[in-house]
């Protein structure tokens, strides 16, 4: 039985392997296409690689301490009582505190660095784009543009982004994997995000937080051009004459549905947004409660 | 193996052999139910962390300030801090032996609680009829939810008090009821302690503000 | 009349559902068929379910834990086969209603219902043998305690064939979890089920604590405890501080979807962030309520099978009061990408990684007691070195994942379910199974077939590391976690890999099964009446195998952590005669208990369905029985010395034949 299921294996070797190879070419973290996901991707393998100074000795010790004190090799010291070596606790606390000690430092060198509020470039050079997810859809508005889509996203290549995310519905995290940091998205609260991409090409993007029936096909487009298509694109979505406004079709749209076609809306109204933010509050007679929480400020 | 030992219902064993071991059961009981009230310490402090952030989320409707009457929660309070002294009174008269006396403290500790909880329940009426119900916002939902655990604590506390009046006149004060009776009494005085945060975190803070 | 119950929550329409269903009810009936044929109900209700014996209470825990454990692999399974169909536009075969019941299922089963289970089933059967006493501080709670275990289970189990589970993920995450979105009656299964269950985990903690605290032997000074015996302890303070956060987390959502409160609905003033907030106060001290004990285990079965006293006892027990502190301070790890502020992630982060330093070093103590040490290599050996092989690499990942800037892009992928997979089944599963091999001996007085442990094993272990490794490069790929279906047809061949992992599991639980089968088979052949079949160091060793129901006919006393080796190093004979018996106090079998919980489960059920006369039934049951309960004081008595001595010569005489 055992030799079977050994064979079996060996034949599932090469599929492993092919796997392994296949997956080099398109996995999205290891392959960033921008200055966030970059440095996240230096960060997961210097953590890696740091750790692997106490993982790799362990399963070494593992694997020769059980194989050379077995109990039928004779060869073997045997000392049923020794149980204490102030020099070996010295060295076992001491090995992990320094690496954890190293890997708490560079967390908190990047825990500020790529803090998803903090913003890239200087100021104003950002373009603003404001995400909302709906039940099971992305919408993005573009102020600066005064219009809207679903389920896509155009931006210029090496220009920053500023992501407005919130929600109209239940909980989602707004995550574009090659692109690198992902963020929550919930009701009646705006979440930020900064993100760059330096490479041109169609990236996809997803909900990555479980918000219920159609969440696996809550995915979309993103498509990193350069500043002239940009255009291009924004004054295709100008042309689809589609009004959207909070009490008309806001409100259409906001109903729930799956794996919905790509759509565009000209003219937004303007403070859409906030609108959708401040819904939630009912009442606005609370002046301390006026102002939005973000999420920075509710979580902490 | 079991069964054939559990027939025999042996009596003949000796009394100090006896004393030594249920003086040690009623330790350990009163350890675990120390560590119970612990938990439930946990239980409320989740329950105040929950009211303090929900405080001001009063989504339009009325903050504290406007719908606490702190003259009626103060003779509240006062009817708890008295139980609390009446059942210490009684636990004075069970070290005496004095069963009449216990029964006459536990029943006035029951009719103090008693007149606390009704005076909850009629705020608490009192508050929905006027349209503030848990429904209306996040902190009328907290507020109800701690208060009304402490005062369902309280009712259970009556509960018990009434099974263990019951049990004090049928069997008097017995080795199984005096440790009962202990236990109780931890409980009342922690319940006690419970309300003076409530008092002080719900009510004086909010009407404060 | 019944509430929102009626026939249609029946789901007669899906095939998958019923032919479970079905499966189960055909299982169950052969159990009742063939207790009714032996005439067996008498046994049952008088030796297991009325009983307060520890011993008999925790293998009640295992076996409903390893029944489960099946249930919870079948979802598994399921969700492995549909991943390895439903892409570039497959639909598969689970529709997303069923699909997201399933993964809710799959992980409210597997950490309530199995490693909850697992962990206060060991507990059971140790812990009082351990510290030489007689039963735990409170038997009569301790059956209710595994009753509401039961009560919890049935209602999970009931919601197959009665309405619907869940389809929010295993911790319901606020607003999903609310009524406007999750109208059904999922999320109330849910709710009752874990309340009921939490009600007994939260009794077993302070029922374990004050055992471990007040019946110790004499001469066993903190500081001589086992060092199981110390992880229990550390777990169940871990319980009675976590447990009640649990208990108001799932109160309060209880309040929003019963009464319309607003706790943490999207309007009027909710706070869905507080609810991630609570859930995690509590979800993150239950990891190491689960990972706690079994690193005892571990501790237990590598000094007897190294034959070797355990390197660094202290450090051992400082490291993990340490996790037990550390573990409160780390809840905001799950949810970085919420968007708290640089300081706060950071700070949450360190904290976290500070946890490895402590569980680094108990590595290191393990590998440094194998060190010199004469290793036998038996299944429950494998099981220890497969745990520490697998638990490194886990917490390696675990650490990547505590640094914030990294877990922005790992959070919600498929790296977050290899990771906890990686420590759960290398940590609480490996644990469990090394704990079974080790103790099953003494609790049932027969070996455990060896091999057909060692092949279960090598089939969890290759299994293991082919269902979970891909995953993690699935999440390099971008691969969200609770997906139904995926567009991206490069992620297939790895999603193939891990459904022959999971194959190769299911191999893994059938030897298991089979181990079982073989082992009760031959357990005339396998008996083992020495107490000790391990020449192990503890004192439950010292007990007769299976222990006599009062555990020690004379309480050991104890000076040293190893007392029992230390005894046999002396030479002396640790089973002499003693040269009289006295009587023996016992706890009396309790109808109460499980009465009480039949009541609790009513009482649940119609909650579910908004029956509110049986629900007020059900609640008014349980407090008149335990008010009636109170009334009966004969509820304890002597075991007589000429009885006790009866028992010890028939062990004796046992012991003799066989030798």
């Amino acid at each position: 039985m055992i030799e079977k299921s050994l064979k079996s294996l060996k034949a599932l070797i090469p599929l492993v392997v092919s796997a392994l190879v296949l997956s080099g070419c398109n996995a999205a973290l290891m392959d960033p296409s921008g200055p966030v996901g970059k440095e996240q991707k230096s960060l997961i393998l210097s953590s890696f690689w740091i750790m692997q100074i106490v993982v790799i000795p362990v399963i070494i010790m593992t694997v020769v301490f059980a194989w050379r004190y077995r109990r039928n090799n004779r060869k073997a010291t045997y000392s049923p009582n020794w149980a204490h070596s102030n020099k070996i606790e010295a060295v076992v606390w001491a090995v992990p505190a320094v690496i954890i000690l190293f890997l708490g430092i560079i967390t908190w060198q990047t825990s500020h660095s790529l803090d998803p509020h903090k913003p890239i470039g200087e100021e104003g050079e950002a373009m603003e784009i404001q995400a909302i997810s709906l039940d099971w859809k992305w919408m993005f508005i573009y102020p600066e543009q005064g219009i809207a889509t679903i389920n896509e996203l155009y931006f210029p290549v090496d220009r920053p982004v500023y992501f407005n995310v919130t929600s109209e519905t239940v909980m989602n995290a707004f995550f574009i994997p090659r692109l690198g940091s992902q963020i929550y998205a919930m009701a009646g609260m705006d979440n930020d995000l900064y993100l760059e991409a330096d490479q041109q090409g169609v990236y996809t993007g997803k909900s990555a937080h479980y918000s219920g029936k159609g969440f696996s096909q809550m995915s979309f487009e993103t498509h990193v051009t350069d500043q002239q298509e940009f255009e291009n694109w924004v004054n295709r979505v100008r042309q689809a004459d589609r009004q959207l406004t909070y009490t008309g079709s806001y409100q259409d749209v906001a109903k729930p549905s799956v794996n919905d076609p790509v759509e565009y809306f000209h003219p937004v109204e303007s403070g859409l947004y906030e609108r959708v933010i401040t819904s939630f509050q009912s009442g606005h007679g609370q002046p301390e409660n006026g102002q939005q929480p973000t999420g920075a400020e509710a979580a902490e | 193996m079991t069964s054939q030992t559990m027939d025999h219902q042996n009596a003949h064993h000796a009394d100090d052999h006896e004393h030594d071991h249920h003086q040690e059961t009623i330790a350990t009981k009163y350890l675990g139910f120390w560590i119970y009230l612990m938990s439930d310490c946990v239980l409320f402090g989740t329950l105040f962390a929950t009211y303090v952030v929900l405080m001001n989320s009063t989504a339009g409707g009325p903050g504290g300030s406007e719908i606490f009457e702190l003259g009626f929660v103060l003779i509240e309070t006062f009817l708890l801090l008295f139980s609390s002294f009446t059942y210490g009174v009684a636990v004075l008269a069970m070290h005496r032996g004095n069963k009449s006396q216990v029964l006459l403290w536990l029943v006035i500790t029951f009719l103090l609680g008693f007149g606390f909880v009704s005076m909850e329940i009629y705020e608490f009426a009192h508050l929905i009829h006027e349209g503030y119900g848990p429904d209306r916002s996040a902190f009328l939902s907290s507020f109800f939810t701690l208060v009304g655990t402490h005062g369902l604590h309280v009712s259970f506390g009556l509960l018990w008090m009434l099974v263990l009046i019951f049990q004090v006149a049928r069997k008097g004060l017995t080795q199984a009821n005096e440790p009962r009776i202990m236990c109780l009494s931890l409980f009342w005085h922690f319940l006690d302690v419970i309300w003076i945060c409530v008092f002080t975190v719900v009510y004086l803070l909010g009407v404060l503000q | 009349m019944l509430g929102k119950l009626s026939l249609s929550a029946i789901p007669y329409h899906e095939p998958i559902i019923m032919g479970a269903v079905g499966g189960m009810a055909l299982a169950g009936l052969v159990v009742v068929a063939a207790l009714t044929y032996f005439r067996k109900w008498t046994y049952i209700w008088k030796e297991w379910i009325t009983s307060v014996d520890h011993k008999k209470i925790g293998i009640m825990y295992l076996i409903v834990a390893l029944v489960m454990l099946l249930r919870g692999f079948a979802d598994a399974i399921m969700m492995r086969t549909q991943q390895l169909i439903a892409y570039g536009g497959a639909e598969g075969y689970l529709p997303p209603h069923h699909y997201d019941q399933i993964f809710t299922a799959h992980g409210v089963i597997m950490i309530f219902f199995v490693a909850m289970g697992l962990v206060i089933g060991l507990m059971n059967i140790a812990v009082p043998l351990q510290i030489g006493a007689r039963d735990v501080a409170f038997p009569f709670l301790n059956n209710v305690s595994f009753w509401m275990f039961a009560a919890g289970m049935v209602l999970v189990n009931l919601s197959l064939f009665v309405g619907e589970f869940a389809k929010t993920g295993w911790l319901a995450y606020a607003p999903l979890s609310g009524l406007k979105y999750s109208p059904g009656v999922g999320v109330d299964y849910w709710i009752w089920a874990l309340q009921l269950s939490g009600v007994g985990t939260t009794l077993t903690g302070v029922n374990f604590f004050v055992t471990i605290l007040k019946m110790r032997a004499p001469g066993m000074t903190m500081f001589r405890m086992p060092i199981f015996t110390w992880t229990a302890l550390c777990t169940n303070v871990l319980i009675i501080a976590a447990f009640p956060i649990l208990t108001v987390t799932i109160a309060l959502v209880t309040l929003d979807r019963y009464i319309g409160t607003h706790f943490f609905t999207n309007d009027m003033g909710g706070n869905q962030m507080m609810y991630t907030n609570l859930i995690w106060a509590w979800g993150h001290p239950e990891v190491y309520i689960l990972i706690l004990p079994m690193f005892g285990i571990f501790s237990e079965v590598v000094a007897t099978f190294s034959r070797k006293r355990l390197f660094g006892y202290n450090t051992m027990v400082w490291a993990t009061v340490a996790i037990t502190v550390l573990s409160f301070l780390v809840w905001l790890h799950h949810f970085f990408t919420m968007g708290a502020g640089a300081n706060v992630n950071a700070f949450f982060g360190i904290a976290t990684m500070i946890i490895a330093i402590p569980t680094g070093v108990k590595i290191f103590n393990w590998l440094f007691t194998m060190y010199r040490g004469s290793l036998q290599f038996n299944a429950a050996i494998l099981w220890t070195i497969g745990f520490l092989i697998t638990f490194t690499i886990g917490g390696m990942t675990g650490v990547m994942l505590a640094v914030p800037g990294a877990n922005f892009v790992l959070h919600n992928t498929l790296f977050v379910i290899a990771h906890f997979h990686n420590v759960i089944i290398g940590g609480v599963v490996f644990g469990a199974m090394a704990g079974i091999s080790y103790w099953f001996p003494k609790a049932f007085g027969f070996m455990l077939d060896e091999k057909w442990g060692k092949r279960s094993f090598w089939f969890w272990l290759i299994g293991f590391y082919l269902a979970f490794m891909p995953l993690y490069i699935l999440s390099f790929m971008g691969a969200t976690r609770r997906m139904q279906s995926y567009v991206d047809p490069s992620w297939h061949p790895l999603m193939v890999v891990a459904w022959v992992g999971a194959v190769c599991i299911l191999a893994g639980i059938m030897c298991t099964v089979m181990q079982f089968y073989v082992s009760i088979r031959d357990r005339k052949k396998n008996r083992v009446l020495s107490g000790d079949p391990w020449d192990a160091r503890t004192l439950e060793w010292l007990a007769h195998s299976p222990p006599a129901f009062y555990n020690f006919a004379k309480i050991p006393e104890v000076s040293s952590v190893d007392s029992l080796w230390d005894r046999k190093e002396r030479g002396e004979n640790i089973y002499e005669e003693p040269d009289h018996y006295e009587d023996i106090h016992m706890p009396r079998n309790t109808t109460a208990g499980p009465v009480l919980c039949l009541f609790a489960l009513i009482m649940g059920f119609a909650l579910v369905w908004h029956i509110w006369w049986m629900a007020i039934g059900g609640f008014v049951g349980v407090i008149v029985t335990f008010i009636v309960r109170s009334f009966n004081e004969d509820i304890d008595y002597y075991v007589p010395a000429a009885e006790v001595e009866r028992i010890e010569k028939e062990y004796r005489q046992q012991a003799e034949m066989q030798a």
